[in-house]
């Protein structure tokens, strides 16, 4: 019956780990600043690929 | 293609300044340049992202050299160790993806900048250089080269890093964290099984609980703790102390209980309980970090300006500008302290300070105030007040801006916690000696209980959450409140004071009416044709203004500064200008915007520019008189009053020829006759009245520009609404005192438990979730019908690629 200690360690360590990376998380700014995030993930990396893209729009 | 509209800036195309480069049209050469920069680099695809994203680049070298100043830049670096230096610049112009695009690929363009970040958000780029090969100032320069000119000002000089308080959210966070597992670990005891293990590991199960209800107690409450102790201090009656109450009493209810195998303890609701109340005050808390409400003169100044020491020019920061220094002023600066012009004529340019968007015209040996811009050519100017004892900036001497924040005024809550606090004990005592004679242990378990149950959480809520989402309402609609209290004082106001220039006028010039000798078609097609020439806003105005016709060719075309504008079309001369410029005799009206008018020598007549009040002026103060006094205060002298009569209904009050100073000890006398003051005003000159009224309110025309410090900002678009505005902050309190009889019933239920002597854990884990649940959804639903005939004129222009921000075109840069 003892497993249950266990089980419950572990899911409060589980916990503790989510609280951990949370108090990181603001710790490392990313609650200030929540939108432009979101903008520069759809920016292609390369700028040769984001003229190539414009050639294209332009054929089009 | 659009070929009326700059592919850079998206401005008008004025026909004779049209730039065509590898096909595409251009307002002018600076805007080419930026896209030849950008396409040289292989940055085209900044045009991709959004349309005609650009700002036309000042070209003001000189303007940024006090960045040599090494006393300066350390200042303004966020971080400088080896060759690595970090800044962070303020650009106003940051609007859409685009923006954002370019701002981060500046290693592109060059090479030393390893890294760039922008937040759009707070219109900020954080920037990475290597100060070896490239110095702040190249940086700032090739930032405006590319239209994205920084704002850099004695705020940044001042600066103490902005550190926005996060102790909330980790406050939230860690009351989560408690209330979520605690939640789950009570389950058996919520259905009371007697299976052999659950009983086995009760003990462990509430000590697990006991930890975990800790840190939610000590560090998530401690607010609650302090605010109340404060209140105390102060012998007053705040929500805070039955809150604080009711958190201590379950909390050591709860300890006795688990110790004594009483019961589970009432760990759940407490850590529910106080993760809710700090959600509310997540939710009041709405940031418009874009914009602030808190600036002064300082923001509006330069660092530094350009002092003539013995011929020699040299960089000196503003605060070391002492009476008889020489200054030089370039174009599009601002004048630092009041002093005498030196050179022969100046124009000047006081929108900031006035609201009036004419530049004023000031010849050699006239006085020049502080807080003026100049347009034009090079000026030399003699100090005469230091920067903080200049006409304008004593403004800020006064004490009202010293004691801003310290205002107290009793919130709703506050009144309703005044009579709810002494009830509340009154019954917990009375249950108390009700029952001590019936059995002690009852007698205990009932005093804990009312203070358990009636701990006010669901009163507290409702404030925040209404507030908050009214905040949010009026975001939408384009007003922007500093925080929630300046709802409630809004509701509260019955005189509203109006400034007039800049605020009930839009600060643009339209109408124009012509007083003279009638022009016959020819001499209108050349007055026409000549102001084309010419960049000046009054003959862009003339220019709109006069019917289309032939363009003829001009010979001679000369612009004077201060002056005006002649030419020579088939040979007879045409002269628009001042009075002085045309030959007229100059008239005694210095209100007035005129430009005269002579051809072959001859004086024709005068254009007369008026200013335009704002749509839908006259139903909105018709509207408001119903229900406000209402009054308008002016810096200018008596010139429209009779305009300004037919216009506005009867019974408003007109004051001319007021003085910033003036007008803060108007809105003083008003509030001393126990009126709650409004004051809607606009420029710096207003600044005082603002700060000394219960509820100030900027109008401001692009909300990119900074705005004098103020409870609220609102754009001139939706000046209309304003009655509207303040109708929603009066349902708001509707709203929120209808929640709180909702909540006091969950209070009289709750109660009953309570003093009967019957409060279980599980009833106390029930009420509590589910009064903050329906007095949040209520509020809500409330608000948002109230808000909703806001919600629904609001239309945001898609114009972007991502989002929806308006295309605003040209943004102007200030500073």
């Amino acid at each position: 019956m003892s497993v249950i200690y266990l089980l419950i360690s572990i899911s409060i360590v589980v916990a503790i780990c989510f609280f951990a990376a949370f108090v990181r998380a603001v710790k490392s700014g990313q609650y200030e600043d929540d939108y432009t995030p979101s903008v520069r993930m759809l920016f292609d990396d390369e700028l040769k690929k984001t003229s190539e893209n414009s050639n294209t729009n332009q054929n089009q | 293609m659009d070929t009326t509209h700059c592919f850079h800036c998206g401005s008008d195309i004025p026909k004779a300044d049209e730039v065509i480069f590898s096909d595409k049209h251009f307002c002018c050469h600076g805007c080419k340049t930026v896209f030849e920069i950008f396409s040289s680099s292989g940055l085209e695809s900044y045009y991709d992202l959004a349309q005609s994203p650009g700002a036309t680049p000042l070209t003001n070298t000189g303007k940024y050299d006090f960045l040599d100043n090494e006393k300066i830049v350390q200042r303004l670096l966020q971080f400088n160790e080896g060759n690595t230096q970090i800044v962070q610049l303020n650009i106003p112009h940051i609007h859409c993806s685009s923006c954002i695009w370019i701002l981060e690929n500046l290693r592109k363009l060059r090479p030393e900048i390893s890294a760039s970040q922008v937040n759009f958000h707070r219109k900020t780029v954080r920037i990475t250089f290597d100060a070896q090969q490239l110095s702040l100032k190249e940086l700032v320069n090739l930032l405006c080269a590319i239209g994205y000119e920084p704002y850099i000002s004695l705020e940044d000089y001042d600066a103490k890093e902005i550190s926005e308080s996060k102790t909330l959210t980790y406050k939230l966070g860690v009351a989560f964290f408690c209330f979520g597992n605690i939640m789950l670990l009570s389950f058996p005891e919520y259905f009371e099984m007697k299976e052999y293990w659950l009983d086995q590991y009760r003990g462990f199960f509430r000590m697990l609980i006991f930890g975990l209800s800790l840190p939610s107690f000590i560090y998530s409450a401690s607010g609650y703790y302090v605010a109340a102790y404060k209140s105390l201090k102060h012998k007053m009656l705040n929500i805070e102390i039955p809150i604080a109450l009711g958190i201590v009493i379950m909390f050591v209810r709860s300890v006795v209980d688990i110790t004594f195998d009483y019961g589970p303890g009432f760990f759940d609701s407490l850590t529910g309980l106080i993760f809710f109340m700090l959600l509310g005050k997540m939710f009041q808390i709405k940031t418009y970090s874009f914009l602030s409400f808190e600036r002064d003169y300082k923001s509006y100044f330069p660092i530094a300006v350009t002092r003539l020491n013995q011929g020699k020019e040299e960089n000196v920061p503003i605060y070391e500008i002492i009476p008889g220094d020489r200054l030089l002023i370039r174009n599009q600066e601002l004048i630092p302290a009041d002093g005498i012009l030196i050179s022969k004529t100046a124009s000047i340019d006081y929108s900031f300070v006035t609201g009036e968007s004419v530049p004023v015209v000031k010849q050699s040996g006239d006085k020049i105030y502080a807080g003026g811009r100049l347009n034009g050519s090079v000026i030399e100017m003699n100090v005469l007040q230091s920067v903080s004892q200049s006409y304008l900036t004593q403004l800020w001497s006064n004490e009202i801006f010293e004691k801003k924040s310290e205002r107290k005024f009793q919130s709703i809550t506050d009144q309703i916690s005044h009579y709810f606090t002494p009830v509340l004990l009154a019954l917990a005592f009375a249950g108390f000696g009700y029952w001590i004679f019936r059995s002690t242990d009852t007698a205990f378990n009932v005093f804990t209980a009312v203070l358990i149950v009636a701990c006010p959480c669901a009163l507290a809520l409702t404030a925040p959450f209404t507030l908050g989402n009214m905040l949010r309402i009026y975001g939408k609609a384009k007003f922007y409140i500093k925080n929630a209290p300046v709802i409630e004082q809004l509701s509260k106001v019955d005189t509203i004071v109006f400034d007039k220039t800049g605020t009930i006028t839009s600060g643009k010039l339209s109408s124009i009416t012509y007083q003279g000798k009638k022009l016959d078609v020819h001499q209108q097609q050349w007055v026409k044709n000549i102001v084309r020439a010419s960049n000046h806003p009054l003959s862009r105005l003339l220019y709109d203004y006069l019917p289309e016709g032939v363009t003829e060719t001009i010979t001679g075309f000369e612009e004077i500064p201060g002056g005006g504008i002649q030419g020579e079309i088939s040979g007879n001369t045409i002269r628009i200008g001042s009075a002085n410029f045309v030959g007229a005799q100059a008239e005694n009206n210095a209100k007035q915007t005129v430009i005269y008018i002579s051809i072959n020598h001859e004086v024709l007549g005068k254009y007369i520019f008026h200013n335009q009040y704002r749509e839908g002026l006259s139903e909105l103060f018709s509207d408001l008189h119903r229900k406000y006094e209402i009054r308008v205060l002016s810096g200018d002298n008596q010139g429209e009053r009779t305009v300004l009569e037919k216009l506005l209904p009867d019974g408003v009050t007109l004051v001319f020829n007021q003085k910033p100073e003036q007008k803060l000890q108007y809105i003083k006398s008003l509030q001393e006759q126990g009126k709650c003051v409004m004051m809607v005003g606009d420029g710096l000159n207003d600044a005082g009245a603002l700060a000394q009224s219960d509820v100030g309110i900027s109008i401001s025309e692009n909300v990119n520009v900074f705005s004098p410090a103020c409870d609220a900002i609102l754009d001139a678009t939706e000046f209309g609404q304003l009655n509207q505005f303040l109708r929603l902050s009066k349902n708001a309190m509707l709203t929120i005192k209808l929640s709180f009889g909702l909540s006091l019933l969950y209070n009289v239920v709750g109660l009953s438990f309570a003093l009967t002597g019957n409060l279980l854990p599980l009833v106390a884990a029930i009420i509590m979730p589910l009064s903050t649940v329906t007095i949040v959804s209520f509020v809500t639903l409330m608000s948002n019908f109230y808000g909703r005939k806001l919600g629904q004129k609001v239309k945001l222009p898609k114009h972007d690629k991502y989002h929806g921000l308006p295309a605003s075109g040209k943004v102007i840069l200030d500073v």
